[in-house]
Formats: C-alpha cells, structure tokens, sequence
C-alpha cells in the first residue's frame, strides 16, 4: 500500500456560538514534515490542534494515516502534544523523571494503535511489541532534549524553557507518529529558544517525526520547517517555506497583523 | 509505662486501626490535595454523617449506609463538577449541606443525638471492635492496593487530565474510581477521628510532606510517617493525658505542620536537601 499522508485535513469547520473559530480549511502534512503554522492570536491555531488531538468537536473530516472516526481515537495516543502552557501546582511532588514517564503511562494503549497502523503496511515501520525498557526510553528522550542532568529535580524548580523541554521529552518518550507544537517558546527567554530549536531539528531530521508547529516567530520557521500554513480562521496559504517568504504581500499583511481584513481580498483574487 | 499501656486489648485495636487509617488518609490526601479536593474529605464525612442517620433511623448497621450514601455522593458531586459550571468548592458545599440536612432530619425524626452518633461526630478509636478493627484493616489494605496499582495513572490525571486523555487514559471511568476511593477511605477513617476532624488527617500531613520538595513517591512516604508519627502519639498521649484521642492526633499532626513550617522559614529543612553536584554545575 503506497505511503498515506499523516494527516489529511478536509473542510474543517469549528464554531463557537455560532461564530467559526476555524473556518472550512483543507490542508495535509506528509510524513517527515515540519509544518509551521502562522497565523495572529485568535487565528484558531489551538482550535485545529485540539481538533486533531479529539478535544474539540468539528465538521468536516480529518484522517490520520488515512483513518477515520474509531480508528483515528485509537492512533490518537501516538501523537505527542506539547500544550502552548500546562498548568500545575506549583508545589507538585513530581520529578522531571516522573513527568516524561507519564508519556508511558497507557503503553498498551499506544502499541494497540502502533500495530493497527503498521496492519495497515503505512510507513510506520517501527516494531513494537511492548514497551518493556521504560528506563531506558525515559533516558533517552531526556538526552534528546538535553535535560539528562535535570531528572531528579522537581518540576516545579525548572525554568520555563527547561519545563517546556520536560514536556517535549514527555511527547517524545513515546516515539510519536506526529508531534504537535503549540506555540512552544511563547514564554521562553533567546537561550532556551535556541536549545529549543535544536531540539526540533534533531526530533524532525534525525528522528524522522513528522511535526506539526504553530509560532509567531518567523525567522525559526523559516530556519526550522519545510512547509509553512497561513490562518487567521481562514486557511490562506499552504504550501512550501520558500514560496510562503517569497510573497512580499503575504508577508507584510502577516507582520501588520491585518490578515483578517486582507484575507477577504486574497480570497475574492 | 507505655508497655502497660499497649498490654490492653483496646489500645493494641486502637493503634493498628488507627495506623491503618493514617497510612489510608495520608495516600489518597496526596491526590485529593493536588487536585484541590482539600475539602472533598469534610463535604463527604457530612454525607456520611446522613448515611449514618439513615442506618441509626432503620436500624440497620450505620457504617453500611454511611458507605453507601457516600460513594453516591461522592459520584454526585463528580456529576456536579463535570456536567455544569459550578467550581469544585461550591459543589463540595452543596453535596455536604445536603448530607447534614437529611441527617438532622432524620436524627430529630428519631428522638434526637445518640450516643452511637456522637461517637461518629467526634471518633471513637478506644471503642472499636475485633470486627470494626478487621474491617478497618480489610478496607485499608484493598484501599492501599488499589492506589498503589493505579498510583501513575492518578498522577497523571492529577497533573494534568486534559495530559492524561491525549496519553490514552479513560479520564472519565479513572475519575469515578478516585471519588468512590476517596469516598470509601473518608468513611473508613471517620471512627478514628470523627466526621469533624476528618479533613485534618488528609489535608495535613501532605501539605507538610510536600514542604520537604521531594518527588512523588517520597513525598507520599513523608506523609505516612507524619500521619502514623501522629495517630501513635495522638492515641498515646491522650491515654496518659486522659485527652480526646482525635482532637490529641490533629493536634499533633498541626504542631508538626508548625515544626516544618519554622525550620523552613529559618533556612533549616532546604539545607537538609542535598543537591547532586552535577545539577548545581549546570544551574549556576
């Protein structure tokens, strides 16, 4: 069976009160992707993750590795997620250990969804049977993210970049068929924003995972993706990086953060 | 004279229920604190406190009521919580006010407060049965069994649900085994310190515990000890003091709670934690 894409999306519509939040987008990503998706706040960037991620309900369709409805929830769990921030008690008896073993937690689950895809000859080759040396895996998507050193220390006494790495290694951790970044160095002073994005281009070009990444920062994604999304609600650009930095006008109505009176006349051309 | 102490039967029943009843409080505390059900324990015991009533009016045994009307309350306010936009703690208010409401009721409708109802309201430890005591042991090693098999799974959910649903947890289903756990433990505890007190013994010991900035596993295992420090030294002093046991066990568990609380204002307790020097190295 030829390579499906990773992801297929097809006239995704979200409302909230009756006002769409994402407005009938189609778009795919394909395996080995770095996606990068701009768009201003309240573009509905975070609304199309969860929707992929089975948080939010939808019309339209959206397919991973070609599967749909039941199928699709089980594979869910072979996504990584790193959440733009995750909240916690800032006292919370937990270790860096502890957060990236939770990654493990539901193990079955994650082998169950692993076997249907490879039953179904996608390119998904890795072979799971059980994940029987969580120790080891914990260490490695720790080296990964560069935090080995960091792993008895509580969650609660790390920096924000280090904390976003943590979550990163708990994505990680479970070697993900997609890992979806939402706005991951939102919060995150230059330092750890470079670490970071070294750690996404081992992740995407080392590891092959497909990653899907939503930012303001246009000089990382231009730098770190290969294809680049343009949204405000609207999907109005979808395609590879160097054309999306080549178009002058979309660039400037993306940096006067106008897009949504622009986009209305992108459309109408 | 502690050994003459412990050579009576009653004290012998009252130290290993009421060990068993630290070590249970102190576990399921860890989460309830975490996901800030601090009060979950005081809303429930009052649900208990109707249960109770319900058996004293039927006559039937009032700890099975009391555990029956609880989980449902417990589910209730699970219900409550999930299903409409009322925040944890105004939930936790309607579920016990609702609990006490039937159980003065029913306790007018029955002649008033009787012996056997005070004895819940305030713990009645020195009074316990064989039976109560080995129900109390069976409870508590099922309780603790069933915590330790799904430890990770309520730490996850604790951490962070929507986390814990992306991961492939049953969020739901894990949610409704917690309150029927919490609910179970709460009941289970209440001869021990009184449906008044019972809060104390789940929310103290673990927000002391926490102070000392340890991992999970430790962290629970700083909680036993205070709460068993505590149950042991409740029960004895108030033998030789001729005290209330339960009111004795708070006490104690606070002025350890205070201890913590100086040594950490003084500098003391973060100099008894050790970094590993590597960690240091790549912090400075």
């Amino acid at each position: 069976m030829s390579v499906t894409n990773v992801l297929d999306v097809k006239d995704l519509t979200i409302n909230y009160d009756n006002q769409p939040a994402v407005d009938n987008i189609s778009f795919d990503v394909q395996q080995g992707d770095c996606l990068g998706i701009v768009g201003p706040n309240g573009a509905g960037k975070t609304t199309l993750f969860r929707a992929i991620l089975g948080l939010q309900a939808f019309s339209g369709k959206i397919k991973l590795f070609g599967f749909e409805d039941s199928k699709y929830k089980s594979i869910i769990p072979l996504i990584g997620y790193v959440p733009q921030k995750v909240t916690f008690e800032p006292n919370f008896p937990a270790t860096v250990y502890d957060v990236v073993s939770m990654g493990l937690i539901s193990d079955k689950r994650i082998v169950q969804g692993a076997k249907l895809i490879q039953e179904c000859g996608c390119c998904w080759n890795r072979i799971y049977q059980t994940i029987k040396k969580k120790d080891d895996k914990i260490t490695q998507a720790l080296h990964t993210v560069g935090l080995e050193f960091l792993r008895n220390r509580r969650i609660g006494e790390l920096s924000g970049g280090e904390l976003q790495r943590v979550f990163i290694a708990k994505a990680l951790v479970k070697d993900p068929l997609l890992l979806i970044l939402d706005e991951p160095v939102a919060s995150v002073d230059v330092e750890s924003q470079t670490k970071f994005y070294n750690v996404i281009k081992t992740i995407n070009k080392e590891n092959n995972i497909t990653i899907l990444w939503s930012s303001h920062d246009l000089d990382a994604i231009s730098k770190y993706a290969n294809r680049v999304a343009c949204m405000n609600k609207k999907l109005f650009f979808h395609g590879e990086k160097e054309k999306f930095f080549s178009d002058k006008e979309l660039l400037k109505m993306y940096t006067e953060s106008s897009m949504q009176m622009h986009m209305h006349n992108h459309d109408m051309h | 004279m502690i050994l003459e102490a412990l050579s009576y039967g009653f004290m012998q029943k009252a130290l290993i229920a009421g060990i068993a009843v630290g070590l249970i409080c102190s576990f399921m505390g860890t989460f309830l604190v975490l996901r800030r059900y601090s009060l979950f324990g005081d809303g429930i015991a009052h649900v208990a406190f109707g249960g109770i009533s319900v058996g004293l009016f039927l006559g039937v045994f009032p700890l099975w009521t009391a555990f029956i009307v609880s989980i449902f309350g417990g589910i209730g306010l699970q219900k409550l919580r999930q299903s409409t936009k009322i925040s944890g703690d105004a939930a936790v208010a309607v579920v016990l006010v609702s609990g006490l409401a039937v159980g003065v009721i029913l306790v007018s409708s029955s002649g008033g407060f009787s012996v056997d109802l005070f004895s819940f309201l305030f713990g009645s430890i020195l009074l316990i049965s064989n039976e109560d005591t080995i129900m109390i042991l069976a409870i508590s090693a099922g309780i603790i069994a069933t915590l330790v098999v799904l430890q990770k799974q309520f730490l996850h959910l604790t951490f962070n649900e929507e986390q814990a649903k992306l991961v492939g947890l049953r969020t739901t289903l894990l949610n409704y085994a917690f309150v029927i756990l919490a609910s179970i433990t709460v009941v289970t505890s209440m001869r021990l310190v009184g449906i008044l007190l019972i809060s104390a013994l789940i929310v103290i010991p673990n927000i002391t515990a926490m102070m000392f900035g340890k991992g999970f596993k430790k962290t629970v295992c700083i909680s036993m000890g205070i709460s068993v420090i505590s149950v042991i030294g409740g029960i004895l002093l108030s033998y030789f003091l001729n005290l209330a046991p339960s009111g004795t066990i708070v006490v104690i568990a606070v002025g350890i709670l205070v201890g913590t609380l100086v040594l950490k204002s003084t500098g003391l307790l973060q100099k008894v934690d050790i970094k590993n020097p590597s960690e240091i190295t790549h912090n400075s």
